[in-house]
């Protein structure tokens, strides 16, 4: 058996099911040895969407997304999708194959040094050296991208090692790390602590972030809230914590969040900040969530617990370890003030809009696209003004809503949603993005097409790029510089050229009937809704 | 501005200095000094780093050093919890009338003369971090050639639970 062989036995092993990539001569033993395998082959039309279509897989599985692309310009190209993938916390393993090892660092063609250049961007990376050692790498790697704060690692794999022949394959049972040993059990005496200050506090809340979702900790942070009747809010990535229309739900925090989510969290007594990195976006004043309450701060990461407020709790763990302890504690408390008084915020900080008739009004049509869609349907955002337009509107029932949060990478939805779709084929799966990040991975397009992705893709065109148009006219008086998407294909025409059906929405008078037939099958097809272009967030 | 010494245990393989010094820079934390060298088991290096920052760093430091999957163990101590000690050669320049000045400053400051020439010594201390950077303030009115210094060693002070 040859080091090629030996990963793809170590990809079954870990049952991967999917790989997404661009070969290279580099990774051409492994593109090789795939061929016996069953394990599906998805050509992705650039090296940063493979990694965000692993991305959108591992969101929906559980389980590491796998990549793998040739070395120099193919692993350099994938580095915006792994910087993606551990800004959110994503596990993915991402393979890169590598000059001939006798030639590292000798400058040849095709060499990147792509472990020295991920280094800020992975949780761990290898450079395997020695073909008797890809399996216990491979279970490492695997055991390393999915365990205590999950994310991305890398692989690089000289050609000359995929090609070496292994003396005996045997796939590690267990892993031995001195140096990784994550904490998962929250502290006893901490969680003690926690249920004290709960009983003292009469306006407590949580505001649940990305992490609770990856470690699937969703009914139990609802078990939780729903047992105490605490309110709950959430970051951008925590979006789907709970249903949106769950009564003890109050929305996203920040800059870019609800007013009253805001007014909750401030107002609150006792703040449980729980798999949330309380970074600038939805907390920018972080003094503010340690004045004149107690801070209760869990995650799995100590890192991440005093890097932006220092907690008066600090609870290192598990999220859905720790709400399974606490939900075993009793206390006897009535937040119903407390919760009247939020309700209260809810109508009166309601967002208000005045949408222009002549165009599809984003909030509008997104709600609509929300009651229309599969009640377990996955939601891709993209970035820009239809990000924060989808966080604010849409309503998560029992399905899922991806994003990339932490890096904000234009261009995320369209692969996210092909891995997603790969990784649940029976669920309906809708990217949602802008005319700007449309253009940044509409090379997909014919990945959809050749692979037989059915991935629903709405465009909401303006012909500028609003986020950056946006911020210009509040900081620079309407002084618009390089916002202008003059130039943008007719997209009814792209759409015919990669033969996908198609639909254009210019008002919300017949919107309603064009969504009903754009969700009617489950087969792949693109909307474009015209929107106005002065349109503010 | 607090000053701490980590003695930090990492895995002894290549681009873990790398690794290390890349998440000081990256995270705009001080490397006031760093000393590496192989512990008595040859898999593991010792990295003494020296830094200095607030509270919120001081732990920051620690925390992101223990993430580092190739970092064995993290000991964060204050400087009066260990002994110190740091290595430096320094080359200056002589003649017939600080020649005198400077075999006396050497017997003050316990520095060894290792080499000479006609118109240079080289000067060999090993002392605590602060006595070295006075032996170079000492010279500095002299004639200093070169110095090269290994940086702050540091261990715990001994105890009955070591």
């Amino acid at each position: 058996m040859i080091g090629a062989e030996a990963i793809i036995k170590c990809l079954e092993a870990e049952h991967v099911t999917t790989v997404f990539g661009y070969p290279g001569v580099a990774i051409c033993p492994f593109y090789n040895s795939i061929l016996e395998s069953d394990i599906r082959t998805i050509l992705i039309r650039t090296e940063q969407n493979a990694a965000h279509a692993a991305s959108g897989m591992a969101r929906l599985t559980g389980r590491p997304g796998v990549c793998a692309v040739t070395s120099g310009p193919g692993a350099t190209n994938v580095i915006t999708g792994i910087a993606t993938a551990f800004a959110d916390s994503i596990p993915l393993i991402v393979i890169t194959g590598q000059v001939n090892s006798t030639l590292l660092g000798s400058d040849v063609f095709q060499e990147a040094d792509i472990t020295g250049a991920v280094e800020s961007f992975v949780k761990y990376s290898y450079l395997v050296r020695k073909v008797n050692d890809i399996p216990r790498i491979f279970k490492e790697a695997f055991h390393i991208a999915n365990t205590g704060r999950k994310g991305p690692v890398l692989i690089d794999i000289p050609i000359d090692i995929q090609n070496a022949t292994l003396e005996k394959f045997v796939y590690p049972e267990e892993i031995n790390m001195r140096t990784y040993k994550p904490t998962v059990k929250g502290n006893g005496a901490q969680i003690k602590k926690v249920i004290r200050e709960l009983d003292k506090s009469s306006r407590p809340i949580i505001c649940a972030g990305g992490g609770v979702i990856l470690s699937d900790a969703r009914e139990e942070l609802r078990a939780f809230s729903e047992k105490y009747r605490i309110p709950v809010v959430s970051t951008m990535m925590g979006i789907g914590v709970m249903p949106t229309e769950h009564p003890l739900y109050y929305g996203m925090v920040g800059n870019n969040g609800k007013a009253y989510a805001n007014k909750a969290m401030n107002d609150s007594d006792l703040l449980i900040m729980v798999g949330a990195r309380v970074a600038d976006r939805a907390v920018s004043q972080p003094d503010l969530i340690t004045q004149n309450k107690v801070l209760i701060h869990i995650d799995i990461d100590p890192a991440e617990i005093g890097k932006n407020a220092g907690p008066s709790i600090p609870l290192v763990g598990d999220a859905k370890n720790i709400f399974l302890e606490l939900l075993k504690e009793e206390f006897d408390d009535d937040f119903s003030d407390w919760i009247s008084t939020l309700n209260e915020y809810r109508v009166k900080l309601a967002p208000k809009r005045n949408p222009n008739p002549e165009y599809v009004d984003p909030a509008a049509f997104i709600d609509m696209l929300s009651d229309k869609m599969a009640e377990d349907g996955v939601y891709v955002a993209d970035v820009g003004q239809n990000q924060i337009w989808s966080c604010a509107y849409h309503k998560v029932k029992k399905g899922r809503f991806l994003t990339s949060g932490g890096m904000g990478t234009m261009g995320y939805s369209i692969p996210a949603a092909m891995g997603a779709k790969l990784a649940a084929p029976d669920r309906q799966v809708i990217a949602v993005c802008g005319d700007g990040s449309f253009q940044m991975s509409m090379m997909e397009l014919a990945t959809m097409k050749q692979h037989d992705v059915p991935v629903k893709i709405i465009v909401l065109k303006n012909n500028y790029l609003g986020m950056v148009r946006q911020y210009q006219h509040f900081t620079y008086k309407d002084h618009y510089s390089v916002v202008d998407l003059s130039g943008s294909p007719d997209l009814e025409k792209l759409s015919a050229a990669y033969d996908i059906p198609f639909l254009r929405v210019f008002n919300m008078k017949d919107a309603g009937e064009k969504l009903d037939a754009f969700l009617a099958k489950d087969e792949a097809m693109i909307m474009e809704c015209i929107i106005d272009p002065m349109d503010l967030v | 501005m607090k000053k701490r010494i980590y003695s930090v245990l990492v895995e002894n393989r290549s681009g873990v200095l790398c690794k290390v010094a890349g998440l000081f820079s990256r995270r705009c934390f001080n490397i006031d000094s760093l000393a590496v060298g192989e512990t008595d088991d040859k898999d593991v290096s010792c990295m003494t780093i020296v830094s200095s920052g607030d509270q919120r760093t001081i732990e920051q430091i620690e925390k992101q050093l223990n993430k580092k999957l190739d970092v064995i163990k993290v000991k964060t101590f204050e400087e009066q919890q260990c002994i110190s000690r740091e290595l430096m050669l320094i080359k200056v320049k002589y003649n017939k009338t600080n020649r005198r000045d400077i075999l006396e400053i050497c017997d003050i400051m316990k520095a060894q003369i290792v080499d000479v020439s006609r118109h240079y010594m080289m000067i060999q201390i090993c002392d605590e971090p602060d006595k070295v950077k006075s032996l170079i303030s000492m010279f500095s009115s002299i004639s200093i050639a070169e110095v090269a210094r290994t940086g702050t060693l540091a261990l715990s002070k001994c105890t009955e639970n070591d």
